[in-house]
């Protein structure tokens, strides 16, 4: 964990978040969100809290208007009185690292609501590291016993996907006229929806579109294939209102598909294996770097002397291996 | 047409210059280096060592200047200009409650003022009531809070509105004012037609630059539409609208983008009304602009000049207006907020007044001028006074005001006044192909050119690219320059407690039945597309609130929230 | 594994519109290398206080031009003491009057900007309030 951290700490801070002490909450997001391995030993501690959340992912594409759409869902999930947490993750600067979190803005008018949590992360730099963060993220907020967990992606990259495989329900985003990205985002996103949502449907194109959507879905092109479950298309009008108790009745009924066709149970197996591989796959990759590192004379002394690179490679698998069980276990 | 120049002449002035650039500069740039390798306006504009007739060859005098009062109307709307009649000092200001409004009026009215200026506090601006929890610690800070029409009855208690004219900077409440305001001039008996004054009533801007917005774009633009169409026919002395590009300068943009921009906005205007079935001639008259006049004299000066030159042929070749009038843009200027520093806050009056003159220069028909202490605080008297007689000053002591347009035919000047307008055009181009500004501002991208805009100026003050004393360069470390402005002193919370005091009272003193029914019909004449303003009145004069009267069209055109756009 | 950037809130309390400085100040941030959460023009200090919660920020900006700057801090303030979160630095920019910026200091506010400040002198201010409260212990 951080420099100092303990887990007793950690654990009384988890303690307090379960009682709805907002800022434990946030710091233990902080604390998810930055670790690597140490975050497994929190993770077991607090996963049997909990696992009964329905964790829906939101994507699709930019300027649709997805942040605008989630605010309303928050507000019709207050309605029914659930509890309900947001992840929105937005893109960094890959030179800097800097970021510029915009999409909390849209939805401020919950931060004053105690049964709502919204936390912002970046895609930053590192390998997996928004899978990671996120995983670990919707992980916490299932153990506080939140009842929606709604994931904001920006629709592009591996992250999208991974995150996407971890949600019960995938709602792709969409809106009049926007033939064009939609054919481009069809190798991605747009092919793995539950619900696919046309937002600014006051719009005149908004039929089309529609027409457009419903024959992509009925030839197979997209829509995610499940037992008993026909892709949904939903018109909305986000900023009106219009169409979000029609989504949200939608999005209910696909969770009731994925409880009674026990899929709950396989997700939250997936969801953590995910969770577990990037993770090794993120230590090994620094693993192999500081073999790098620490091989760094003996490997140049083999390369000039030439012929070496099965043994070189060998050395370094080794050296990689023993360093990622190591950290591993002191974990 | 007669070019100015003579084509053999310019070319011999060509010859000579290069004569020039090989014998007599070499030696100066020698003995004096340039300060900077390239010099540029605010808007980044280049400019040359030195201007001639070669940089303007092609100007022809007729289809680019003409006489005052003439076509193009580049030297000015009106023949005589300031010989004839000053522009007017009109300082926009004011705190408080409606009872502190109602005396200040009174006293500007016993010294001749007749054109009065009421600004609104921020609860007002983004149409709540006084007492709405966003609007705790802001009511009557930046101006007077009104939230019935009761408010409007003290401000204008002893004082005959047929008698004065009032301009009210609001804007997406603008038509619950102007309701008030005709609610309590009826009141008085004072007849529509002696109704005299101006509402801001500028939605794209507020969108763009002022932040203001309430309502989304569309329906914001509706609203203010129904004012305009309901002013034209009924009050036909009200200046239902004054299309703004001060806001837009002091959101960061340039000089080029405030003009193309505030443009564009006019052209989207004038576009929504005619659609409506309203023949140009019978609004555009009653169309007017605000500008701001910023530090680059000579740009600020040029800017005015082109404003009035595009959009004279905007309205007489796009929209085929046949009224002389029509073709005129009638201007305030105020001098620039941005430009005053808190450091050295004093040198502010002499960045103002260099901005003044910039806008008598440029022709405007009204001025206000900043007062130093802005940077800190609504202005004291003290520093207003100084901020008014700059402008006395300039008006009674210089002489600049008597004769019309003295820059012109100046090389640098014209040739300036030609490039702001050339690129003006571009960016105006480029709204166009969108599909105007209703579709520019959707898409963000003033917003964003703006952003950008706004970044770079800070960057290039920061690496000592552009300059501005006291804060890049000839700093001072005397804090007690800062900590000796005099400032104006109000009990804030002593106001609040009054105006929110006063709406629980008229809340329970009103008939309920005629304050909900004429709400719910605003609503339903809100949902059929009528319309809003006769039944915005009928609200307003049964004592229905600000935050109310709003509500209930929040209800049907939904609220604004900005997308993030840096 | 790398390291965790400094996220700052950037926020705008107030009903003013004159978001320019707040913009500004979060791209100069971002292009240090920070993560900036903008909340957007007329926040409460209850939103703002509770988004930075939240977002768990090591540092809050504000940016108030509407006058009422002294109201909406000292509630700010209280606020985040309420919340357990008065570790968290802030600082505040807009137009102020001298003798406010020496009340605004005494509620606990780390730093004012007045109009004039260089992006350089906040972005170092930001970064040096983050390393005192690391230095000190505090939660990161």
């Amino acid at each position: 964990m951080r420099r100092g951290m303990l887990l007793e700490d950690i654990i009384e801070l988890f303690e307090e978040a379960r009682k709805g002490k907002l800022r434990s909450i946030g710091r233990l997001l902080t604390i998810v969100e930055n670790s690597s391995l140490e975050v497994l030993e929190l993770l077991e501690h607090i996963s049997s809290h909990g696992s009964n959340a329905q964790v829906i992912g939101v994507t699709g594409i930019p300027g649709a208007g997805k942040s605008t759409l989630i605010s309303k869902m928050i507000g019709e999930y207050r309605k029914r009185g659930y509890k309900v947490a947001v992840v929105a993750i937005d893109p960094s600067s890959p030179i800097t690292q800097g970021s510029l979190m915009g999409d909390r803005l849209r939805m401020q008018q919950y931060a004053t609501d105690r049964d709502v949590f919204i936390r912002s992360i970046s895609t930053r730099g590192l390998k997996g590291g928004l899978s990671i963060a996120s995983l670990s993220i919707i992980e916490v907020f299932d153990a506080l016993g939140y009842d929606k967990i709604i994931v904001e992606t920006v629709g592009v990259g591996q992250s999208d996907v991974d995150i996407m495989n971890a949600a019960h329900t995938i709602i792709v985003v969409t809106m009049p006229g926007a033939g064009d990205d939609i054919q481009a985002l069809k190798a991605g996103v747009m092919e793995i929806g539950n619900i696919y949502v046309i937002n600014k449907s006051d719009k005149p194109e908004a039929t089309r579109t529609f027409e457009y959507l419903k024959f992509s879905l009925d030839k197979g092109d997209i829509g995610l294939f499940e037992e008993d479950w026909v892709p949904r298309i939903v018109k909305t009008s986000a900023i009106m209102g219009q169409g979000i108790d029609e989504l949200v009745n939608i999005v209910e009924e696909h969770w009731n598909h994925v409880k009674s066709g026990g899929l709950v149970k396989e997700k939250l197996v997936s969801r953590r294996l995910l969770l577990s591989r990037l993770l090794l796959e993120r230590v090994f990759s620094e693993s192999l770097q500081e073999s790098f590192m620490d091989l760094d004379g003996v490997l140049k002394k083999k390369i000039v002397e030439g012929r070496e690179y099965r043994s070189i490679t060998r050395m370094l698998a080794e050296k990689a291996t023993s360093k990622m069980i190591h950290k591993v276990d002191r974990s | 047409m007669p070019h100015l120049f003579k084509e053999d002449t310019v070319k011999e002035i060509e010859e000579d210059l290069k004569r020039w650039e090989r014998e007599t500069l070499p030696k100066s740039l020698e003995r004096y280096p340039e300060r900077m390798e390239k010099f540029t306006t605010l808007s980044d504009v280049e400019v040359d060592r030195v201007y001639t007739p070669a940089h303007i060859k092609k100007f022809d005098y007729y289809e680019k200047l003409g006489f005052p009062g003439e076509y193009p109307y580049t030297r000015g709307v009106h023949a005589s200009m300031y010989r004839g009649r000053l522009w007017t000092m009109r300082m926009f200001s004011g705190f408080g409650g409606p009872e502190e409004t109602n005396k200040r009026l009174k006293f500007l009215i016993s010294h001749g003022e007749t054109g009065l200026s009421l600004a609104f506090d921020y609860p007002t601006l983004v149409g709540i009531d006084s007492n709405d929890p966003m609007a705790r610690g802001e009511v009557g800070i930046v101006g007077v809070a009104v939230d019935t029409l009761k408010d409007m009855e003290i401000i204008f208690d002893g004082i005959n509105m047929g008698e004065v004219t009032t301009n009210m900077t609001i804007n997406p409440p603008a038509p619950v004012l102007l309701a008030m305001y005709v609610g309590v001039a009826e009141k008085q008996g004072v007849l529509y037609e002696k109704i005299g004054g101006t509402t801001q009533n500028d939605p794209l801007k507020e969108f763009i630059a002022q932040k203001s917005y309430v309502f989304p774009p569309e329906p914001a633009v509706k609203v203010a539409m129904d004012l305009i169409e309901w002013s034209v026919k009924k009050l036909p002395k009200w200046n239902p609208i004054s299309i703004s590009g001060y806001h837009i300068r002091e959101a960061g943009s340039d000089a080029v983008q405030e003009l193309a921009f505030t443009i564009a906005d006019g052209i989207e205007y004038v576009r929504q009304l005619v659609s409506r079935g309203l023949g140009v001639d019978s609004f555009a008259h009653r169309l007017s602009f605000f500008w701001d006049s910023h530090i680059n004299f000579f740009e600020e000066i040029a800017k005015f000049r082109a404003a009035r030159r595009m959009w004279a042929k905007i309205m007489r070749e796009w929209f085929h207006a046949k009224k002389d009038r029509s073709l005129w843009m009638r201007f305030h200027t105020q001098t620039a907020g941005v430009s005053l520093t808190a450091q050295q806050p004093w040198n502010n009056i002499v960045r103002t007044t260099i901005e003044a003159l910039a806008a008598v220069l440029g022709g405007t028909q009204s001025l206000h001028t900043n007062s130093f202490d802005e940077p800190f605080r609504v202005p004291s008297e003290f520093a207003a006074k100084i901020a008014l007689r700059t402008q006395q000053i300039i008006a009674y002591e210089t002489g600049v005001a008597d004769t019309v347009d003295p820059l012109a035919g100046s090389y640098y000047v014209e040739w300036l006044t030609d490039e702001i307008e050339e690129r003006a055009w571009k960016y105006i181009d480029r709204i166009e192909k969108m599909g105007g500004m209703l579709e520019a501002v959707k898409k963000g991208f003033p917003q964003r050119e703006i952003t950008e805009t706004s970044y770079k100026f800070q960057k290039d003050v920061d690496d000592g690219r552009k300059f501005i004393v006291g804060v890049n360069i000839f700093e001072s470390e005397d804090v007690d320059e800062v900590r000796n402005v005099p400032l104006l002193d109000f009990n804030q919370e002593e106001i609040e407690e009054r105006q929110i005091e006063r709406l629980k009272f008229i809340k329970s003193v009103r008939n309920k039945e005629k304050v909900e029914s004429a709400l719910a019909e605003l609503e339903r004449a809100a949902v059929r597309g009528e319309n809003v303003m006769p039944y915005i009145l009928q609200a307003a004069k049964a004592y229905a609130t600000l935050g109310e009267i709003m509500s209930a069209l929040k209800r049907v055109y939904g609220v604004y929230v900005e997308p993030p756009i840096y | 594994m790398g390291r965790k950037p400094i996220k700052v809130l950037v926020a705008k309390i107030g009903l003013d519109g004159h978001d320019r400085g707040a913009k500004v100040i979060a791209r100069a941030l971002k292009d240090a290398g920070m993560e900036v959460v903008y909340t957007g023009i007329r926040q409460t200090p209850e939103q703002v206080v509770l988004a930075a919660i939240e977002e768990d920020v090591d540092v809050i900006g504000v940016s108030i031009l509407s006058g009422a700057h002294v109201h909406h801090v000292r509630k700010l303030v209280e606020l985040l003491r309420q919340e357990g979160a008065i570790d968290i630095p802030v600082v505040v920019g807009g137009t102020i009057p001298i003798p406010d910026v020496d009340t605004l200091k005494q509620m606990g506010v780390k730093e004012v900007f007045l109009p004039g400040t260089s992006l350089k002198y906040i972005v170092d201010t930001v970064r040096r309030l983050y390393e005192e409260r690391n230095a000190i212990g505090g939660y990161n």
